[in-house]
């Protein structure tokens, strides 16, 4: 009997030997993340009125990353808590160190096959690991905190397959913006969206976080990518031990001929940079199509759009150059290793140089919190997942979202640029 | 779960988003400031024109957006007998079920009109429009859900298995 990739890791959770697409389970979570926002402050009155502990401590990972660098009182007083809630539970804590999303990863603890739950939004991001990993709101995360558990529908399959290679100047973002503008923000019908072709296995870890994470933005369960050799050199990184992973990791791969619900084919090299309008992820169209709309805040932030790698490809366009006049360059990296490591080899060095001002390893701007809010005057040219009126500031503030490439570029020019139109 | 004695069909369109069932702008509010301005930019009239047992009728996609949970739980304090969707939108779905709130999917909602009366059965998943004589079938909730929402929700739910447990 055949099976998707999704199909095996819920089968596997609630003990089954197969499932069916539309079967609702229940299935065993191997790991549940939660944040300071919508973590211990929600959930423990729930606990408490259930008069009941974690079903497992050692599953629970817990990452202060909306309220951080606490300064305001309300943020203060939260991470206080947060802090006291770990401390009494004994969960596996990460304070201040980076936005969830990425930081679970890079802690070693996700592993390829495992069945995870989020209490955020952009959770499928742990699906580019091949793991089932999905958002849930907070009287549901309390539930699991319970008992362990958590009802599913198992999904269909929503393949999305990318042939070819990406062109220079190309990168997952604008993979993502372009399926947005294609599919809908109800396109993956919260199904398991799942993507393949070979321009996906040539994409870095964090280019396939990338990707998971906006399967938030087309409206999936999750976002999934097959297990291979780039996610073990990855976890490899991180200190786990992978060997066998060959062996280990050979189920998790949708079978061929394994039914599929829908299955789309795109070609990576024709698709150029994209950007995307106010107010909605759904409004993608070519860099050069933006009509050379001026910016003046370039934001490279959040767990979409300032890992690592995002910080480099900013970096590969910025170096010997700098901010156009007028524009204000601001980087919030993903988390604590990755500016360690932009540090250390000098990527860091040239987004500074350029005029970028380092802001906290948070969620910062992308979820609204912050000294740099944007001002109704503002537009800025993001590389986060949503520009939803309202989102990042005041509601009159007018956010285009594009790769950290485009971002880079555009502050170089001050106007919203194609970034092969800087390079070439 | 007994079928819900007659009430009134509120009819709504296609992509109902949870910024219209519950406002940013009252989020910070309690629910019952929340649901009074429930759905107020789509149908003014519906907050302060709703009683418990009305049911609400709406089209494709219903609750897509923010995965917060008072855009349900607004709708189960102003007393529907339950949501009749040709689709949701999965996390509304999920916590929908969660806080308690019946939802049904009918993919034909043909002959449902705005002021209908009728009654909705969740066990058995038919929405009757008493006076016109009309049964609409929908899918009926799973099984393993419909205790959940037979006891209130999640957490009551939750309460009495851990109450249950030796």
């Amino acid at each position: 009997m055949t099976a998707t990739l999704a199909q095996k890791i819920i089968a596997r959770a609630c003990g089954r030997e197969s499932v069916t697409a539309g079967d609702v389970v229940t299935a065993r979570v191997d790991l549940a993340m939660i944040h300071d926002s919508g973590g211990p402050r929600r959930v423990e009155p729930i606990l408490k009125e259930l008069g009941v502990g974690l079903f497992d401590p050692a599953k629970v990972v817990l990452i202060s990353d909306h309220f951080v660098p606490g300064d305001t009182d309300e943020g203060a007083r939260i991470l206080d808590l947060t802090r006291a809630w770990a401390r009494e539970k004994g969960v596996r804590f990460h304070d201040g160190v980076g936005i969830c999303h990425v930081v679970l990863p890079e802690s070693g603890a996700l592993r390829p096959g495992m069945f995870v739950v989020g209490g955020d939004s952009h959770s499928p991001t742990g699906g580019a690991f091949g793991a089932y990993m999905f958002g849930i709101g907070a009287t549901e995360m309390a539930g699991v905190l319970a008992t362990g558990e958590i009802w599913v529908r198992v999904p269909g399959t929503i393949l999305i397959e990318w042939q070819g290679r990406l062109g220079p100047g190309v990168m997952a973002k604008d993979m993502m913006l372009a399926l947005c503008g294609r599919l809908g923000m109800d396109g993956g019908k919260y199904q398991a969206v799942e993507y393949t072709g070979e321009a996906v296995a040539a994409l870095s870890m964090q280019e396939r976080m990338t990707m998971a994470n906006m399967a938030a933005e087309l409206g999936g369960q999750t976002g999934m990518i097959a297990p291979d050799a780039e996610t073990a050199r990855f976890l490899r990184g991180t200190g786990a031990d992978v060997t066998g992973w060959e062996q280990d990791w050979a189920w998790l791969r949708t079978d061929p001929g394994a039914e599929l619900q829908e299955h789309h084919v795109f070609d990576a090299a024709a698709l150029p940079p994209q950007v995307a309008a106010p107010h909605s992820p759904a409004n993608a169209m070519p860099a050069t199509e933006a009509g050379k709309t001026a910016v003046n805040v370039a934001y490279i932030g959040a767990c979409t759009g300032a890992k690592y790698d995002d910080l480099a490809a900013a970096a590969s366009i910025l170096k010997g150059r700098t901010a156009a006049p007028g524009v204000e360059i601001l980087v919030a990296p993903s988390s604590r290793r990755d500016q360690d490591r932009a540090a250390d080899d000098g990527t860091l060095g040239v987004l500074e140089a350029a005029g970028a001002k380092l802001l906290p390893n948070a969620c910062g701007i992308c979820a609204g919190y912050g000294a740099h809010r944007l001002g109704a005057e503002v537009t800025c040219i993001s590389s986060t997942a949503r520009n939803f009126k309202g989102r990042m500031g005041d509601p009159e503030s007018k956010v285009w979202l594009g790769s950290p490439l485009t971002v880079a570029a555009s502050a170089v020019t001050g106007r919203i640029t194609d970034p092969r139109e800087v390079t070439e | 779960m007994t079928e819900t004695q007659p009430g009134r069909v509120w009819l709504f369109g296609d992509d109902i988003d949870t910024d219209q069932l519950a406002p940013g702008r009252y989020m910070r509010g309690g629910i019952e400031q929340l649901a009074a301005h429930c759905l107020e930019a789509a149908r003014p009239d519906f907050a302060a024109g709703v009683r418990p047992g009305d049911i609400l009728v709406a089209g494709k996609n219903f609750g897509m957006g923010s995965s917060r949970e008072q855009a349900a739980e607004a709708l189960r304090h102003l007393g529907l007998a339950g949501v009749v969707a040709r689709s949701f939108a999965g996390i509304f779905y999920r916590n929908a079920i969660n806080l308690g709130l019946p939802v049904l999917t009918a993919p034909d909602l043909a002959g449902v009109a705005d002021g209908d009366r009728a009654t909705l059965a969740p066990e058995t998943g038919m929405l009757r429009l008493t006076e016109k004589g009309i049964d609409i079938p929908t899918e009926p909730i799973p099984e393993n859900l419909r205790g959940i929402i037979a006891d209130g929700g999640l957490v009551p739910h939750l309460k009495k298995r851990f109450a249950a447990a030796p």
